[in-house]
This record gives C-alpha cells, structure tokens and sequence, in this order.
C-alpha cells in the first residue's frame, strides 16, 4: 500500500461538504457487538448521509467489515453473535423484532469482496433478486436487466450473450455483474465490502467510477484497505480501530486535516 | 548403498501403489471376463458327437451327445473310486447326452481313451422341448394324426414346416391363459372383494347382488367360450408328432406341442451359427423362464431388479436428501446432531440381512398387516399387503441406502461456499428460497453420487429380499395393463435370487451352471446400465453447476 497520499488531488475537490447539512439515511446509536466474549465493536455512534459515498478504512480486524454486515443484519448468519444498541433506517430499527430481514437486505443490498455470481445465466443473476419478489413478467424483466446492467457499466460487454454462464466472465466483469445485480431490486443502501481488493487496477479503475455514478441513486457504504481508494472515491470517511470509530469526517478534512492522533498515524502510514 | 539410493528414490513407492491398482483391474477383469466367456458362449451351437465308446466290461456303445467340458484328473482319483485307468493323468469329458426321460440322466462321464469313430453328422438333430430337456437322435418320420406321412429326407423340410404351425397355436393358446384367462380371474377376483367389502359394510343389497351375479355370469360364460377354444386348439395342436432314432437305437415319438427348437447344428454355417445365437440370446433376456429355471428367459427377473431398483430410488431419494437438509441447514450443530451422524454412518455398515429381518417383522406384519385390516378387509384372511412384496421390498433396500444418500448429500451442502448463500440472502432471499434457487441446484450432483452408490449397493443385494418379497417364480409382472398398473403387493423375481436359485436350488445341477454365469453377467450388465444412466445425469449436473470449481 502507497503510504502517502496526494493531499492536492483531494483539497481540490469541487464543493466542500458539511456533514451537518445532510440528509441522513442510516444512523448508528451506541452500537456494540460481540462474538461469543471478543467484542468486535464498541460504541458506535455515526450518521451516514444519504446518496453519498462513505469509506471506512482502518487496519485489519479493525471491525470495519463487521459494521458493514450490521447494516443489513448479515452477523444474523452467525451463531454467536450478540448486538446491542440500535441503527436507524429511515427512523427504525432495524434490529426491531417486527423488522423482516428479507425486506431489510432488499433495502440495504450488499457487494462483497469476492465476486459471488451465481452458477446460472448472466440474465439470471441480475434477474434473480425480482424472482425472489414473485416477478415473473418477461417484460419487467428484461428491462430491470438491461437497465442493471447498463447501470453497472456492463452492458455494452455482456447484451449479446445474456444466456452464457455467469462464470465465464472475467473477475472484474463478475464484480460489476453483482452490482447489477444488487442495484436491479433497487435498494437505497448499497454496502462494498473491499468490492475492488480481488481485482486488477484496469477493473478497480471501472468499479470506482462505477461508484461514482452510483451515488446520484444510491447512498453508499464502503470498505477498503486502500486509502487511496477511500480518498478518490468518498464524500465521507470513517477511520476505526480495534472497533472502535476514531474518526468520522469530510473525505478532505479526514485525510488532510485528521483531529486525532491515530488517524494522522495511520494514513500518514505509521502503522497499519 | 545402490539399493539404498533406490529405496529413497521413491520408486519402490510407486510400484507398490501401482501393483495396487494392476492387482485390482487385474482382478475385476479376470472377473468379468470369466462371467461374461462361460455365460454368454452358453448360447452358441455346440457340434453334437457321436461315436463309440467302450465300458468298463468291455461292451461297445453309441453315444449322441454335445461335449460339455473336458478335464484332466490324476488317474490315481479315477481308479480310488473303482475305474481301471492306465497312466497318471486321464482326459475325461462330461458328455451332454441329453433324453432325460429316456435314459435317466442327461450328462454323463466319459474317458477320452475309450471313446473311437468320432464324428459329426450333419442329419443329427437336437430339440429344445418344453420340459425333460433336450433330445438328441436322427429323425425318422413325421407323422398325423398317428399316420406316418413323411420320412427320410423330405422329412426334415416337414418337421419346420409342421413345428412353425404348433408354435403359431402354442402362442395362441399361451395367448389366451395368461392374457385374456389372467384377466377373467383377475375380474372375477376383484368382484369377490367388491361383493365381501359391499357385505363387510352392511350394502349388499339385492340390487347389487343382483347386478353382481349378472356380471359373474356373463365372465363366466367368456371362460367357458374361451375354454372351449383352448380345447379346440389344444386338439390342433397335437395332431403332429415326429419319431427319431435315440443313441441306444430306440425310437422315440415326441409331439409336437412339446417342441420350441429344432436343428441340426453339425449342419449349421457359421452364419446360421450367429442367427442361432442371436435368437438364443434374445430369448434369454425377452421370455420367460421354463422348467423350474433351469430352461428358458429370464425377462422377469431382469424386469423385477429394474421396477425394484427404480422404486427404491423413488423413495430413496426424497428421504435422504430431505434429512441431509434438515441436519446440515436447520439443525443446530451441537453433540444431538453429532450422534445422529455417527448413528447414519453406523446404519450403512449393519448387515442386510437384519434389516431383512427387521422389514419382515415390522413392514410385513406389523405395518403391512394393519394396512390389511383398514384398507382390505374384505380379502382377509388371505394378505394383501401383509405378506411379503415389492412395496416392502424397495422399503427395505431404501432403509439400507438412505445412510449413503444422507452422507453424500450433506458432503455436497458443506462443500456450496458460503459465499454464494450470502450473496443470495443479500438480496433479501429467505434461508428456504436462497436452499430452493441456489444451494439445492448446486447440491444436486452430489445428490445424484449418492443415489449412484446407493443403486449400486442395492441392485446387488440379495439376502434382505428373500425374506421380504423375492420369489423364484412369480406368476405375474408387478407391472401389467390392469389397474392399477403397478402392483406394489405382489412379489416379483429379481436377477440376484435368480443366480442362488439357479446355481443351488436346481434339480438339474449341470444343466444350470452356465445360466448362472449368464444370469449373474446379465445382474452385472443392469447395475452397470442403472449407473451408466446416473452418471450421465450427474455429469450433465456438474455441467450446469459448475460454480464449486472456480468459486
């Protein structure tokens, strides 16, 4: 990882972002989480705007990719899992017993850091969400598909062989494939979990300006390890360590101007 | 130091894991091979031989016969149980001398030394007959009605043109028993329970009573209309009889209804040869069995195996895929769900026969015979579904498999990565949509492994059968054009019990040997057949999921 980062590039940056005076779309009360007696994350409380890129960096095992999968309740899967405290979608709980999980991951979608196609036709992955919702109607169908995938950037590679297995595409293909088919329920969230760590710098150039036109639609939530990533691709970024959230602030301010200590260690490259 | 060199060398290694593999292949092969040689060469032609051959007093004989098998035994053996031999080792043959209810016995001992003037003439026949095996002689006349009407050369020419026509009214009148006969009785049965269960519930009006006798009597007068063509035919049928010249120079008369084959194989080109063969064969897979299996097809058998192993995979299936979802996906994981595993593989290793045991006292009596009180009490006291079947049958081999399908299931579910279920519960599929569209496709080659092995095991096995439904000759296909179709009560052959019932149940012990290689190569065919057809299933599985490689 480049230790430095290009401060200029960021200062540049066309209008100077208040937290303050967005909108916001999730908002993380107090939030602790462990497994089994480690505690992953510890009191976190942060406002993510909505239809803005928000990065979280920070060392491995930092709980970054932990509070991700809280979003949309993916830590469920995991049997000793305890959540306390709450994250507000929209004003509700999602933790909320009266919450359905299914509708929740449908609002939230989620990308992760291996591209996950499934074994079926490149159609039917992007189509697969709708099928799950009982849309069966050809016409709604090739719409959402195509306007997927034209929404991921992927059309113009893969209109001609729609019916060809999803697993012929190359790594970066697959990934945007999984976009598509993330943003083909359109959901208000989408999280990325390090969507461009498993790929080339061509492909990780394509996913991030992907991102960029992502965020007119949709609020977005990412991972990385790269903080150059982080400061080319967010409005917002997050530095957390050992679970616990250090710093939350404008991308510029965060990587230009940190207020804490560790924050200024780790992306000036001291540890990490 | 050279040997030591080539210890570490790793080649000793090598050629003890590659001698492994030869040893096996070696082994199946010389298996295969020897099955396939001694049952399928059962069908070709043999040369029939006459010649001279002198007892142990000294008198000359004729005989007439197909040589069977040929042995050299130490002299010493021979002379201990009373034969006067010279030298140390004697050739001797087994002689096929067929005219069972003439001469006793068909197969007799010869020594090569005694036998002089062999020779093959073209005029000998062999007929293959409906019962008392083969015959062996010169054919002498044809005769009607009593009269003699034809002899000497024209005869033979006679004798096919005559055993074309009984074997035309032999088919007719085999025809009429098992089909439009069979069919009688079964409607006159199923009338009697009708009229027992009307009883049984109190309904039996005089209306019906009535409506029942009409019907019973118009069935009866089909029987008797039919009966009396059987007659008819069974007058046709025995008009023509042919005499022949046997090895000890009696003549014999043999009708012709009693005849299936005739020929003269010392007279056969090789393309005759292949044509004999080919029919022989089919005949074996297509017909049925004759003369307590000794003579004959074996469809039955071949058939009762397929319906057998097609059930059991019916019911296999469902059972042992369902279960492995529940312990693999739902279930918590804890020691409860650990026993239940070691529990699962245990039962694959408990031997068949206990579960033979097992199904006859439970499915068989117990579920079997309260079946019987709820549902067909009116055919009580016989059993319906309280003795043993082909229901009980597939059961029983489901039980043994469904450990197999169980294992190889839940090895299939562990091995889908968690990534794909993530990536399907994502997009807001529950746990049961994302098992259904995603996990359950991807599971499905694995599931098909498991059905392959469980055939595998199950096609094979005889033991549990014999207690629970497999019989040495069953009157009836379990499946037929009568309703219901399928006939889940009734008992059926099968390939496995076929060869024990052949090979030591037989009264005729020689004669028999080489339908049990047939029988056990033909056994061997249909697993290899029922896998074959799996494996295909499965590969075109793997095709269409062929995520776990690159995921």
């Amino acid at each position: 990882m480049t230790k430095s980062i290009n401060i200029n590039s960021i200062a540049q940056r066309e209008s100077a972002l208040i937290l303050e005076n967005e909108k916001i779309c999730l908002e993380v009360k107090n939030l602790n989480l462990s497994y089994g007696d480690k505690q992953a994350l510890k009191n976190i409380d942060m406002r993510i705007p909505e239809k803005r890129v928000t990065a979280y960096i920070g060392p491995s095992g930092c709980g970054k990719s932990t509070l991700l999968r809280c979003f949309n309740r993916m830590n469920d899967l995991v049997d000793s899992v305890k959540i306390q405290g709450e994250i507000l979608l929209d004003g509700q709980n999602i933790f909320d017993n009266s919450v359905n999980v299914a509708d929740l991951r449908r609002r939230v979608g989620m990308v992760f850091q291996k591209p996950n196609p499934f074994p079926k036709s490149i159609y039917e992955n992007v189509a697969y969400g709708l099928r799950i919702q009982g849309i069966k109607n050809r016409r709604i169908l090739d719409e959402v598909v195509e306007k997927s995938l034209k929404g991921a950037a992927l059309w113009d590679e893969v209109k001609d062989r729609l019916r060809d297995n999803a697993l012929g595409l190359s790594g970066g293909q697959q990934q945007r494939l999984v976009i598509a088919r993330a943003i083909a329920i359109e959901p208000e969230v989408l999280l990325l979990d390090e969507p461009a760590s498993a790929l080339d710098p061509i492909s990780t150039l394509k996913i991030e300006e992907l991102i960029n036109e992502l965020k007119s639609d949709y609020t977005i939530i990412i991972v990385t390890h790269n903080m150059q990533q982080a400061a080319r691709v967010s409005d917002y970024t997050a530095f957390m360590y050992l679970g616990e959230l250090i710093e939350f602030g404008e991308t510029s301010t965060l990587f230009t101007n940190p207020s804490k200590k560790q924050t200024e260690d780790y992306i000036t490259g001291r540890y990490g | 130091m050279k040997t030591k060199n080539w210890w570490k060398s790793g080649d000793p290694w090598i050629w003890l894991t590659a001698s492994a593999v030869t040893i096996s292949i070696v082994v199946v092969a010389a298996l295969l091979i020897l099955i396939a040689v001694r049952g399928l060469g059962h069908f070709w032609p043999s040369p029939i031989m006459e010649a001279q051959y002198t007892e142990a007093d000294g008198s000359t004989i004729r005989l007439i016969g197909e040589i069977y098998d040929e042995e050299t035994v130490p002299a010493a053996r021979l002379r201990d149980s009373g034969i006067s031999v010279k030298g140390d080792w004697v050739t001797r043959y087994l002689l096929k001398t067929g005219n069972r209810h003439l001469l006793g016995l068909d197969f007799r001992w010869i020594l090569a030394s005694q036998l002089q003037n062999k020779k093959y003439p073209k005029d000998l026949i062999v007929v293959e007959r409906r019962e008392w095996g083969n015959f062996y002689g010169y054919l002498k006349s044809i005769k009607e009605n009593g009269k003699v009407i034809s002899t000497g050369e024209t005869a033979w020419a006679e004798l096919h043109k005559r055993l074309k026509r009984a074997l035309g009214i032999q088919e007719q009148i085999h025809h009429i028993q098992k089909y439009d006969i069979g069919d009688i009785n079964y409607k006159l049965e199923r009338l009697r329970l009708y009229q027992r269960r009307l009883e049984l519930d109190n309904e039996l009006t005089a209306n019906k009573q009535a409506e029942i006798a009409a019907t019973k009597a118009e069935l009866n007068a089909r029987f008797q209309a039919l009966n009396q063509k059987l007659e008819e035919l069974y007058k046709s049928i025995n008009r023509d009889s042919f005499t022949a010249e046997i090895m000890d120079g009696r003549i014999a008369e043999i009708p012709l209804a009693k005849v299936v084959h005739v020929n003269r194989p010392n007279a056969m080109s090789l393309f005759d040869k292949i044509g004999f063969y080919l029919m022989k064969a089919w005949e074996f897979l297509s017909e049925e069995p004759r003369e307590a299996n000794t003579e004959g097809g074996i469809f039955p058998a071949i058939f009762g195996t397929i319906v057998m192993v097609l059930l059991m995979s019916i019911i296999v299936t469902p059972i042992g895929v369902i279960a492995a979802i529940y312990l693999h996906e739902y279930a918590k994981q804890g020691i409860f769900t650990t026993t239940i595993r070691i529990a699962v593989n245990n039962l694959a290793g408990v031997p068949s026969i206990v579960y033979g045991v097992f199904g006859l006292g439970f499915f068989v009596y117990f579920i079997g015979g309260n079946i019987d009180q709820i549902f067909f009490p009116e055919a009580l006291p016989a059993p319906t579904f309280g003795s043993p079947g082909l229901l009980w049958a597939s059961l029983i081999l489901a039980l043994l498999t469904v450990p197999v399908v169980i294992v190889s299931t839940e090895e299939g579910l562990s091995r889908i990565p968690s990534s794909i279920r993530e990536g399907s519960l994502a997009l807001g599929a529950t746990k049961a949509e994302t098992l259904w569209r995603t996990v359950l496709p991807m599971a499905s080659p694995a599931m098909m492994t498991g059905l392959i092995l469980a055939i595998a095991r199950a096609a094979g096995e005889v033991a549990p059968l014999m207690l629970v439904g497999v019989v040495k000759l069953a009157p009836s296909l379990p499946v037929d054009f009568q309703y219901p179709f399928l006939h889940l009560e009734r008992q059926f052959m099968h390939l496995g019990f076929h060869i024990y019932d052949v090979g030591f149940q037989s009264p005729n012990v020689e004669a028999a040997r080489p339908l049990v290689y047939a029988t056990a190569f033909l056994l061997v065919a249909v697993i290899v057949v029922l896998n074959l057809a799996a494996i295909w299933i499965r590969n075109h599985l793997r095709e269409k999921y062929k995520a776990l490689e690159t995921a």
